[in-house]
């Protein structure tokens, strides 16, 4: 299995000292995504998905185990993945091309190449026409739109989403789920996406983890046997609401014997 | 200057709010009285323009004519119109201009200096946590100490010359310009460094592409409060000790009973520090918009 895996989460947990005390974050995890798949992660809120994100970007080490892409270790080596945080965290003194270059620019490419580069895609992708445009003349949609094509644009085959549509409206929602499909598509990257939403999950990925609360693990792989290229229409069909009725049974179960008062 | 203008468009609206819920029945009527406030606006802005400069011609008009007719003792007061020819001899006889020439050169050299100075220390504190811990308590000391009382210290140390005055201005700006400068680093959001690390960027890309952009305005808004000081730091240098210079020009003047001179020397200082004022504002502007293009 290991052979065709693109990106290996194995046996990775997370310990963190708070008041001398220890807290686990996360238990020890496994994960594994092919070359090109799209896996979400769903789970309650506080199950360690930003800490496991953090771990596979390379901004904290694990207490235990190991993260590889392609078999080679990548712990502690911020920039092998591309990485898109909750909020768009577009700077606000650029202009929107400027930001979806930056990755590029950090990496010492050359400004006329990198926009050479950036255009096409903004054109293509629904940002036609807003390049000198500062952040906060943009719509939350338009916004997360530039924050996933400076990802993009960082050309790393694995992406990970952190709740990237988490602040937006339905209607949003669901036109750049079918945006990011689209270019998931176009681009064959390797995805893990972490979401609240079950619909959403379900919606994107070929596989969906489900997590349990803290310390967070996996307790669940379901597989998504529906086929793509996947339409709005899906969300109503009978298998889909099969899906999301087991996933919610995983998801409860999960929290009826840890319900805390909160 | 712009505090005033504020203040006297706040005194102007309020009547209009006081008025406007009579008329709130009919919505015809609310939509007229937008238009007539728009129109209201524009004669106040007028009226008030007027108002300011009559009030400006009767304050000078009084003061010439009570010193005229001995209300007040033109000794003390001295006269507009004594004023304006003291002025015109020393700016074609006398040292004036030099004087201010000087003035503003020390001040503008501290300012410059102290500001730069300053806004580096404050952004060098982004680099170590435990650096800028250690600074941190001796800046609030430098802060609190006045520095003006340092001003016969520095005049041995550096002389009765040029040099002494811009250390003065230099000092009175550079420390609020780096607490200004650390606030802005202090505020970053640490978000943006994550995500700058997240796309492999080294330390230094964080600094320049985040950190300083990002304090900029904080930089910025301790431009006007330093161009003050750093004009005040002039003047008391050449208060204590020196050979020209305005502030030295009115200390003289003082010592030999010309009051018509010190008047001068005040008239002069009010205007230089007006000009300089607006030209950090001009600075500021400038600088707010090149704000995109020094990040990238």
């Amino acid at each position: 299995m290991s052979e065709s895996c693109k990106i290996e989460v194995i046996g990775v947990s997370k310990i963190f000292r708070r008041d001398g005390k220890n807290v686990a974050a996360l238990a020890e995890t496994n994960l594994a995504v092919r070359e090109g798949r799209f896996a979400s992660i769903i789970g309650p809120s506080g199950c360690g998905k930003s800490t496991l994100f953090n771990i596979i970007a390379g901004l904290m080490p694990p207490t235990t185990g190991d993260v590889t892409v392609d078999g080679q270790s990548i712990v502690c080596r911020a920039g092998t993945v591309g990485y898109m945080l909750q909020k768009d965290l577009l700077l606000p003194w650029r202009t929107i091309l400027d930001n979806i270059i930056l990755g590029l620019e950090i990496r010492g490419e050359p400004r006329a190449k990198a926009v050479e580069r950036a255009l096409p895609l903004m054109e293509k992708y629904g940002l036609k026409g807003f390049d000198s445009h500062y952040p906060n003349e943009l719509s939350g949609g338009m916004r997360q739109r530039a924050a996933l094509l400076r990802t993009l644009l960082y050309d790393r085959d694995i992406m990970l989403l952190d709740e990237p549509f988490g602040a937006l409206d339905a209607q949003t929602r669901l036109s750049m789920q079918n945006w990011l499909l689209e270019i998931w598509k176009d681009f064959g990257k390797t995805v893990l996406f972490v979401t609240h939403d079950i619909d959403e999950a379900v919606y994107l990925s070929d596989d969906v983890y489900v997590f349990s609360a803290r310390p967070g693990r996996v307790r669940a792989k379901i597989a998504v046997p529906i086929e793509r290229p996947r339409k709005p229409e899906d969300l109503t069909t009978e298998r889909f609401m099969e899906l999301k009725h087991h996933l919610l049974e995983l998801l409860s179960e999960e929290r009826d014997p840890a319900e805390e008062i909160s | 200057m712009d505090a005033y203008n504020q203040e006297s468009y706040c005194g102007a609206v309020r009547p209009a709010e006081r008025e406007s819920p009579k008329k709130e029945e009919d919505d015809a009527a609310r939509s007229i009285e937008t238009y007539d406030g728009e129109l209201q606006d524009k004669k106040r802005r007028r009226r008030v323009l007027a108002g300011r400069i009559l009030v400006g011609i009767f304050l000078f008009a009084g003061w010439e004519l009570f010193t005229r007719i001995g209300w007040m003792d033109p000794y003390y007061w001295s006269s507009p119109s004594e004023i304006l020819k003291t002025a015109w001899v020393q700016l074609t006889e006398g040292t004036l201009l030099r004087d201010i020439v000087y003035t503003s050169g020390s001040t503008v050299i501290g300012f410059v200096t102290g500001t730069l100075t300053g806004a580096l220390l404050g952004l060098s504190f982004w680099w170590s946590k435990t650096y800028a811990g250690i600074s941190e308590p001796f800046l609030i000391i430098l802060n609190a100490l006045p520095k003006l009382a340092l001003g016969p210290v520095l005049v041995i140390l550096f002389g009765i010359g040029f040099f002494s005055k811009a250390v003065l201005a230099f000092l009175m700006t550079v420390v609020t310009s780096a607490i200004s400068a650390y606030g802005g680093v202090k505020s970053v959001d640490p978000a943006l460094e994550t995500l700058m690390v997240s796309l492999g960027a080294k330390r230094r890309q964080v600094f320049t592409k985040v950190v300083v952009p990002w304090s900029m305005p904080w930089i910025i808004s301790s431009l006007r409060i330093n161009i003050a000081l750093a004009l005040a730091g002039s003047i008391v240098g050449e208060f204590i000790s020196s050979e020209q210079g305005v502030g030295r020009m009115i200390i003289y003047a003082g010592t030999i009973l010309d009051i018509n001179l010190v008047w001068v020397g005040v008239f002069v200082l009010s205007i230089l520090s007006m000009l300089m004022y607006w030209g950090v504002i001009l600075l500021e502007k400038w600088l707010s918009k090149r704000l995109a293009i020094i990040s990238s």
